[in-house]
């Protein structure tokens, strides 16, 4: 890794980090438990898609999903080398880690940008 | 020392103990280190559920109401439960972590780190607040 990219890819960990620590347990809370378990009705088709429609919302959710996969990518490369010991395979583990998070933040930008 | 020029990566002369890949199942604080380090896993879990979803809203109201009966599956309900108090360890180490990061001053005076700490779990409690509310009003 060069170590040219350290700092960018510190500052994405953070922001990413920052972005899941006060958004992510209330939108899973209420996604992953609250709707299905019919503590809250969750918002209709209508709904949902009407806010999702919005610019704003759309910029939140390219956050929302992005940044915290840059998150995940930085830290669990260095899970994998301290953790499992693995310091010796970085370019792969490099490969697919900020890979797999640059997939799906193309492809959350790609739905937001197109969406019907 | 009298070694060679130049790099080796392994050098027989030196005695390495060989360390498991469960060396932090020794004590507390590097278990900790580690499930702390995991949480990533669940913040992972999260973005894609995330862009699942927008993706259902995308594809229609079929694919959205197929996707709100899916998380209603016991599989989902249990990963979620976990997913969600990784993602909580997360919060928690963040915001106590927050100060190191932040300095901020007054009056040429550091900040006390709970004051940092304490502002940091008041807006993540205002802002789950406001996303309850701001849903719930349908």
């Amino acid at each position: 890794m060069r170590k040219g990219a350290t700092p960018l890819l510190w500052t994405l960990f953070s922001a990413g980090g920052t972005v899941a620590a006060f958004l992510f347990p209330i939108h899973l809370l209420l996604t992953g438990l609250a709707f299905p378990l019919g503590w809250m009705e969750p918002p209709s088709y209508e709904v949902a898609h009407r806010l999702l429609s919005h610019p704003l919302t759309r910029m939140y959710f390219l956050a929302l999903i992005s940044l915290p996969l840059f998150h995940w990518a930085h830290r669990f490369r260095y899970t994998l080398y301290d953790g499992l010991m693995l310091k010796h395979l970085t370019i792969p583990i490099v490969i697919l880690t900020y890979g797999s998070a640059l997939v799906g933040a193309a492809l959350a930008a790609y739905l937001l940008w197109f969406l019907p | 020392m009298n070694a060679p020029a130049g790099y080796t990566p392994y050098h027989p002369r030196w005695y390495r103990r060989r360390v498991s890949v469960w060396w932090w199942l020794e004590s507390w604080p590097y278990t900790r280190f580690v499930l702390r380090e995991l949480t990533s896993l669940a913040v992972a879990y999260f973005s894609v559920l995330a862009l699942w979803k927008v993706s259902a809203i995308a594809e229609g109201p079929r694919a959205y109401a197929d996707f709100l009966a899916r998380l209603q599956s016991p599989f989902f309900l249990v990963l979620n439960i976990l997913a969600f108090l990784g993602i909580l360890f997360h919060s928690i180490t963040w915001f106590n972590l927050a100060p190191k990061a932040l300095v901020v001053r007054v009056g040429g005076k550091r900040l006390p780190d709970w004051v940092i700490q304490a502002g940091n779990y008041a807006a993540w409690l205002a802002f789950s607040a406001g996303a309850v509310w701001f849903l719930g009003r349908g």
